[in-house]
């Protein structure tokens, strides 16, 4: 089986913010990148679908360059090729623009099965890979949570996290979009092997021009979605802020007599 | 002619909780222009429905009502909604931000040559164009986003970001809009529904609930955690890292994927405070957060906090408890 994996590299989760000069996002600069929790989770049940099933993991990243340190850890742990969407005029995509880019992409690779994460820790679209499956018009789920391959390798058991504790089961027929939710599995650390090997695997870039998309289709060109500014928000009034060596036993003092809690 | 339009999820014939949120920011949105907003439901025998819908204060209300459309599926819902968008040629089209509508509303955007706004949380009209504001990097910044371009916008509304009570009654038109769906594929052979982890603990009626996020840092540092929930006789739960981690079971997990609760004391400990994990908790009487970093959305909500590491102030807890 041939398995396209999309990775995104966001900041980390424990990376201290910053609004950008223009307020029109982030500031990036010395900022820590890492792969999208869910993505991590999606690669590695690529890898495990690919060692059972036999065949081969590419991972597709759409960004600049600091996105090359994220595919290289992909191909550390396992995936054998990796397609970068290196180009000015990729940034600033929407859920549609972006997954218009991937698709394109993937499809030049006939896939029979494409995993994305289910939603990226920094836009938080939770769409760009129900995207990608509308473009290449295949069937697709979100949140997916299980994922079986059938008998044959025409068909998938997929289990889709549902509100409140529930889960529903279906089966879609390949080639198909899955958008897995973190908790699927546990991502394995790459090996140091994995890491030497990878230093000789390939890393194709590729512009909007080589997937033979106008500049009008991707990036900001071709996205709706805009964004005008970024901030924190307002501080509530919020929280009591208790401060110093004693703030447990204030804390404490105060949850019995001030709120009576305990 | 009324352009924006909220679409209802309902499943069993019952209304969703958040689709009369969804309504009220309807009438909000269609009120700027002096307009007033439609509505559209669909589902299999559902005709019952359209009267609970009728009486709101509406332009009209669509019902889209077919055999395919019994269950949900992405493949049902697209060719459902992208046949009603022909038809009624709506602006703005609005969804209750549930795991049902994150699921289609991007297809249904292909299909409709909409764009979309994933997870808006308020508007403002500005310039003659409406601003919104959405959640980015989980919930620790808001943006400020538009659409460009020309053609639909479908918007998804983060819970509680409107309120029901808000909604308006009054008198709406009731009509069929019939739609084609000869094309329509469901994308998906439905086998069943289970409970996932099967639900042993029940944290619903629990009074006092001490709570764990990926600050903890591993199932091995839970001692002191358990020691506090003991000697306040709390229950403990978690947010979703910590079960995904595997540190503790998923019948532990707080949040929109796990149980809701209210207890009349939830402390949360090395929680960040994302939506996923507030709409869990956020009904609680008293919140007591314990977070290292000063800017965590979880102090937002919280009525005392302790800006501090974890692993000290539990243990301090605890000495204090002991002491009293
Ligand atoms: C569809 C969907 C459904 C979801 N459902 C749920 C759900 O049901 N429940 C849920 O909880 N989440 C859910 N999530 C995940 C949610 O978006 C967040 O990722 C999650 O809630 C974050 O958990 P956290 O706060 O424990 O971790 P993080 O966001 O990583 O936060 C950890 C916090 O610990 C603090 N910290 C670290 N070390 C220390 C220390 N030593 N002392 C004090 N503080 C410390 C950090 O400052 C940080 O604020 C869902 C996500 C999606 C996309
Ligand atoms: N720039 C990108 N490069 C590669 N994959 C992406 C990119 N943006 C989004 N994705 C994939 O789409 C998923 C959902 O992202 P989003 O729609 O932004 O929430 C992510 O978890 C990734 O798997």
């Amino acid at each position: 089986m041939k398995i396209a994996v999309c990775i995104k590299q966001v900041p980390d989760t424990e990376a201290r913010l910053r609004v950008a000069k223009d307020g029109r996002w982030i500031d990036e600069e010395d900022l820590p990148f890492a792969i999208n929790e869910s993505d991590e989770v999606a690669l590695e049940a690529a890898l495990q679908i690919a060692e059972k099933q036999g065949g081969e993991v590419i991972a597709f990243s759409l960004g600049p360059e600091r996105v090359r340190e994220a595919l290289r850890k992909a191909l550390a742990l396992g995936a054998s090729r990796a397609v970068h969407l290196r180009h000015e005029g990729f940034a600033g995509g929407d859920a549609i623009a972006t997954g218009r880019a991937l698709a394109a992409a993937i499809r030049r690779e006939e896939c029979d099965l494409v995993l994305t994460g289910s939603q990226s820790d920094d836009n938080g679209f939770g769409a760009t890979g129900t995207v990608v499956a509308g473009i290449l018009d295949w069937p697709h789920a979100w949140l997916v949570m299980g994922i079986e391959v059938e008998e044959g390798a025409r068909a998938l058991k997929v289990t889709r996290e549902m509100e409140s504790g529930l889960s529903e089961i279906f089966r879609v027929t390949l080639p198909a979009v899955l958008e897995v939710q973190a908790g699927l599995n546990h991502p394995r650390y790459a090996s140091l092997k994995g890491i030497m090997s990878a230093k000789k695997k390939e890393i194709a870039e590729v512009s909007p021009g080589d997937l033979g998309l106008a500049d009008s289709e991707v990036g900001l060109a071709g996205s709706r979605l805009e964004v005008l500014s970024v901030a924190f928000p307002e501080a509530a009034a919020g929280a009591q802020i208790l401060t110093g060596d004693g703030a447990a036993a204030e804390l404490i003092s105060k949850l019995k007599n001030e709120a009576r809690v305990i | 002619m009324a352009k924006v339009c909220a679409v209802l999820q309902q499943r069993e014939g019952k209304i969703h909780r958040m689709a009369w949120e969804t309504v009220a920011a309807a009438q909000q949105l269609a009120a700027l222009s002096g307009e007033k907003a439609s509505a559209v439901v669909l589902g299999s025998g559902i005709a019952a429905l359209a009267g609970e819908v009728a009486a709101l204060d509406l332009d009209s209300v669509r019902v889209i009502d077919h055999p395919l459309l019994a269950d949900y599926t992405p493949g049902g819902y697209v060719a459902a909604l992208a046949g009603w968008m022909a038809l009624d040629a709506p602006s703005t089209v609005l969804f209750p931000h549930t795991y049902q509508t994150v699921e289609y509303m991007p297809r249904l955007a292909l299909a409709s040559g909409a764009g979309i706004i994933p997870e808006g949380l308020s508007f403002v009209a500005e310039g003659g164009e409406v601003i919104w504001k959405r959640p980015i990097l989980e919930g620790k910044m808001h943006a400020r986003v538009r659409a460009r371009g020309t053609g639909p916008v479908l918007v998804s509304l983060q819970s509680g970001a409107f309120s029901a009570d808000s909604r308006k009654a009054g008198q709406a038109s009731v009509s069929a809009a019939e739609i084609d769906m000869q094309s329509a594929t469901p994308w998906r052979e439905i086998l069943g529904v289970q409970q996932m982890g099967g639900e042993t603990v029940d944290l619903t009626k629990a009074e006092i609930i001490v709570a764990i996020g990926r600050g903890i840092g591993g199932a091995d540092k839970l001692g002191p955690v358990e020691e506090l929930a003991r000697l306040l006789k709390a229950d403990i739960g978690a947010s979703r890292p910590v079960i995904d981690s595997g540190w503790l079971p998923r019948d532990r997990q707080i949040g929109s994927s796990g149980q809701t609760v209210s207890p009349k004391l939830y402390m949360a400990f090395g929680i960040s405070g994302a939506i996923q994990h507030l709409v869990g908790m956020k009904g609680s009487s008293c919140i007591v957060a314990i977070n290292k970093d000063a800017g965590a959305p979880i102090f937002k909500i919280a009525n005392y906090g302790i800006v501090g590491d974890l692993h000290e102030v539990i243990p301090a807890m605890v000495a204090a408890l002991k002491q009293a």
